[in-house]
């Protein structure tokens, strides 16, 4: 009985189907620890339950920047009435990166995209405060003393911005301070897709 | 004194946050079964903000707010699926520890199926690969061996098969 010298080309291809296996994974984590570092993925971020589906039912006491002004209630029911993308954005005075997205929510109000805000168990003192201080991107803010309406969200911390569309149905949900790459890449695309 | 009771409570206070996951005795509800029932509806579903705990082992806000409305449905006689469900439509099945057998998580369930058929498989094809083991030598092969590697062993057995 005579050996080949070199094995048969299907026990090489076995042996080499691992290694290529195991390859082809390396390249993928090494891929998503790049993007991870880009900011374009986070391994912590969930998809929105909501997406969709229509905004959740809400209505919250107002907090009124005016001085003197009287807060009126802040409602999905205003946001229906409204018939136009715009923007719903949770806040609170406490959270750091919430000062940070206040810039890019003003560049965004400037360019004409009505957004929300809701303040996310805070004391409405101290999100009038913040609000003074920082600048006040929204059209309405609502108080969510208890994160109740939050829950309704499904929000798993501050800041988080969604996406409502004309016909108030949910588009898309930012978990985390949103910037200026955010807006361009995710935002616009979603609320001109959705007009 | 104070700082005497302060040893003293604070290792009681410490073992009890071990024995008990929920960190305020408050938040317990005060029938016993109804309790146990949210105990158990709560280590089902997952922290969000934490990600591997469970909301009943979370010290999260929001594990705790969470903890306290799953008290209130329970108080109100829901059904667990149905407490589950309301968890479910806001934060997406991800919030189950325990995911549903749905087409997203087939290939989830069926992995261990999957790697052991994969195991089963690869033993078969082992088996049926390696050739049966060569018949036995016939004594002129062994009588041919002993000559060529001069090994007294076989020399000794060549008689035996002649």
């Amino acid at each position: 009985m005579s050996f080949p010298i070199s094995p048969p080309l299907s026990r090489r291809l076995l042996l080499l189907a691992p290694l290529a296996g195991a390859g082809l994974g390396c390249a993928a984590a090494l891929e998503l620890l790049f993007r991870m570092r880009q900011g374009t993925y986070d391994p912590r971020g969930l998809p929105s339950a909501l997406i969709g589906g229509s905004l959740p039912d809400f209505a919250l006491p107002g907090i009124s920047l005016a001085e003197g002004g009287v807060p009126s209630e802040v409602t999905s029911a205003q946001m229906q009435a409204a018939h136009r993308p715009a923007l719903l954005n949770f806040f609170a005075s406490w959270c750091v990166p919430c000062v940070e997205e206040v810039p890019v929510l003003m560049q965004l109000k400037a360019s004409g995209v009505p957004i929300y805000g809701i303040a996310y168990k805070d004391k409405p003192a101290a999100t009038t405060e913040f609000l003074h201080r920082n600048g006040n991107p929204y059209s309405l803010i609502g108080s969510d003393r208890t994160g109740e309406v939050a829950i309704d969200f499904g929000l798993y911390g501050v800041p988080e911005t969604y996406v409502v569309d004309a016909g108030c149905i949910v588009r898309l949900r930012c978990a985390g301070a949103i910037n200026m790459a955010t807006v361009r890449d995710s935002i616009l695309p979603s609320l001109k897709a959705h007009l | 004194v104070r700082r005497a009771a302060l040893c003293f409570t604070l290792p009681l206070l410490l073992f009890a946050a071990g024995a008990s996951a929920v960190s305020d005795p408050r938040e317990m509800l005060l029938n016993r079964p109804d309790e146990l029932r949210a105990e158990a509806l709560g280590r089902q579903l997952r922290c969000l903000v934490c990600q591997n705990e469970s909301i009943e082992a979370s010290d999260a806000d929001l594990a705790r707010d969470l903890r306290h409305i799953i008290r209130d449905h329970v108080k109100a006689g829901e059904s667990d699926r149905k407490i589950t469900d309301w968890m479910v439509v806001r934060y997406g099945t991800f919030i189950r520890l325990r995911p549903p057998f749905d087409a997203q998580t087939l290939l989830l369930w069926l992995a261990p199926v999957l790697a052991l058929a994969t195991g089963a498989a690869g033993v078969l094809l082992l088996r049926r690969r390696n050739p049966e083991s060569p018949p036995p030598l016939t004594g002129e092969e062994r009588g041919r061996l002993a000559h060529l590697i001069g090994c007294r062993s076989l020399e000794d057995n060549r008689d035996v098969s002649r």
